[in-house]
């Protein structure tokens, strides 16, 4: 299999800070790969060197079969810093056709790249003018130039308003669906999780885990929550009939080992008329991207 | 080339917007209204047309006010990009470093060389208003104005140059105007100082025109008073012109522009974004 971006045993050292240790990624065409992790985890230090802004002491990183910084690679890659700027005195629709004619392509398409991210209205006004969220969104219409295989995105939807992170990512949809691989970072898994194929996580520069959220669910193996609710005045039969429960104000809560789940709902269910309604609560994603970024004691 | 040329574009817009081709043009405008109208005594007993006088003047002019408006245009430029943080991004698209900044220098060469056009036209046409026999002169101010774009160049070059190493604007300015001071004003004072304490000895002969030519806004004044038949109206350095052929100081005045972009690519390489 080809990927657009190969990273293998790449690190990065700055001074005495390991900034990325050992790290290897591969991001298929088509996929999003969402990359996590704390401030200061290696994500920007990552995407730079992918981009060819910073050089990396050891390893080897392939973007689109080239070296990253290369023309070629260049050519086809597109970036959104985070906290994207530009220059103020300039308009969107000059800072867009700007960046169009250094891709070699005609500057007539920024009205239609920034109608396809809703400010065809403000166009015309200098950036000077605008706000962190449309300053984002000329950020995205600048990602868009040209078909690019392979989008490195830094805390894209920061600053966007719930509709505008959907319509983003429904974007990004539309650039996957046509094969472009797509690298991005946040801070919220609860954002990512339905928009990405897969979670690479980092913790201090390494990855610390890899893989699909099924896959990060079951490899966390963080217990489940039961909230069984009592009918009235049984409660402490309730307590009693199952070990380990603690009661509370209206039931009994208990957790248990994703394994163990059935048994103990099976057991409840056989409680018969003592329980009154029963709350299972998986693990949060805050839970599970706790679990792994904080395996080094932070 | 459509990425220099993409890039000039947008700078040219940049300095319209931020008042840099309107201060410009209005800081050479007024200068050479004032110098015509402090030149306008009678200048027959020099021999030379008034246009010829008015160059000389406007040389001595364009020696402070190039080089210091080409400084303030360029301090920015890398400087600027680091701290608005438009850089890394800028460095992803397929766009060379030494393309930025090539056009850079063309956009803001456009506006020097638009202030020096108006500035020097108002000079040359109070000059002919005056005595229409002053068209003899304007080959001396043609060879003033393309010799002033190649200085401007020269400045504009060396402002990126410190822009890159400062990576600060206010560090890259205050590095423009120490540049500017000893570039242009204690340079020559040094030089003068040192001819008067040698006496005319091996230094006045041997080193001093060298020093004179090691420095591109003297090459560009000695090149222009040289060429002129005017120089005995101009400054006190006028001496040494005749001492050094012009061709000398035209090289200088040629080499120096090449000299300082290769300074600004090399500084502007080692910045990492």
């Amino acid at each position: 299999m080809t990927y657009n971006l190969e990273i293998a045993d790449l690190t990065k050292t700055f001074g005495d800070v390991h900034a990325l240790s050992d790290v290897s990624l591969a991001v298929a065409p088509g996929e999003r790969v969402a990359l996590l992790g704390h401030n200061g985890a290696g994500k920007s230090t990552l995407m730079k060197i992918v981009l060819g802004l910073v050089p990396h002491d050891a390893g080897k990183v392939s973007v689109m079969g080239a070296v990253p910084g290369s023309t070629a690679a260049r050519r086809s890659v597109a970036y959104l810093p985070e906290n994207v700027a530009f220059h103020p005195a300039l308009t969107g629709q000059e800072q867009i056709a700007y960046y169009l004619r250094l891709r070699g392509l005609p500057a007539a398409g920024a009205t239609d790249l920034l109608a396809r991210v809703g400010l065809a209205d403000a166009a015309r006004r200098r950036i000077g003018t605008y706000s962190k969220g449309m300053r984002q969104r000329v950020g995205l219409a600048q990602a868009l130039i040209g078909a690019p295989g392979l989008l490195v995105l830094d805390e894209p939807t920061s600053g966007l308003d719930p509709v505008s992170r959907r319509d983003f990512y429904a974007l990004l949809d539309g650039l996957a669906a046509e094969g472009a691989s797509i690298l991005l970072s946040s801070h919220a898994l609860t954002e990512v999780e339905a928009r990405t194929d897969r979670l690479v996580i980092l913790s201090a520069g390494c990855v610390v885990t890899d893989g699909a959220l099924a896959d990060l669910r079951r490899q966390a193996d963080l217990p489940v929550h039961l909230h069984v609710t009592a009918r009235d005045g049984h409660r402490e039969q309730l307590a009693a009939a199952l070990p380990g429960a603690r009661m509370n104000g209206t039931g009994v809560a208990l957790s248990c080992a994703q394994r163990d789940k059935l048994g103990i709902l099976a057991r409840i269910a056989g409680l018969g008329d003592m329980v009154a309604d029963i709350d299972v609560q998986p693990p949060s994603l805050e839970d599970i991207y706790s679990h792994f970024s904080r395996r080094d004691g932070q | 080339m459509t990425r220099i040329l993409a890039t000039a574009a947008v700078e040219f817009r940049i300095a319209l917007r931020n008042r840099w081709v309107a201060i410009a043009i209005a800081m050479m405008a007024l200068f050479s209204v004032v110098l015509s109208a402090a030149g306008s005594a009678p200048t027959g007993a020099l021999g030379a047309d008034r246009l010829s006088v008015t160059v000389a003047s406007l040389t001595s002019l364009a020696v402070y006010l190039v080089p210091l408006v080409a400084l303030l245009m360029s301090f920015d430029g890398v400087a600027g990009e680091v701290e608005r943080g438009t850089l890394p991004l800028l460095l992803t698209y397929p766009v060379t470093r030494s393309e930025v900044l090539a056009g850079k220098l063309l956009a803001h060469l456009g506006v020097l060389g638009l202030a020096v056009l108006v500035g020097y036209a108002i000079a040359a046409a109070a000059a002919i208003a005056v005595e229409p026999a002053a068209v003899q002169g304007l080959p001396a101010l043609w060879r003033l104005m393309w010799s002033s774009a190649l200085l401007g160049a020269a400045f504009l070059c060396l402002g990126y140059a410190l822009s890159a190493l400062a990576r600060r604007p206010a560090g890259a300015a205050g590095l423009a105007i120490a540049l500017w001071l000893v570039m242009i004003v204690l340079y020559d004072l040094g030089l003068l100082a040192a001819v008067v304490a040698d006496g005319g000895g091996w230094f006045t002969t041997q080193v001093f025109p060298w020093l004179l030519l090691a420095n591109p806004a003297d090459a560009f004044r000695l090149f222009n008073l040289a060429a002129s038949e005017a120089t005995a109206a101009a400054a006190g350095i006028g001496g040494a012109a005749n001492a050094i052929p012009a061709w000398q100081a035209l090289t200088s005045v040629l080499a120096w522009p090449l000299l300082a972009l290769a300074l600004a690519v090399a500084a502007f390489r080692r910045v990492t974004p």
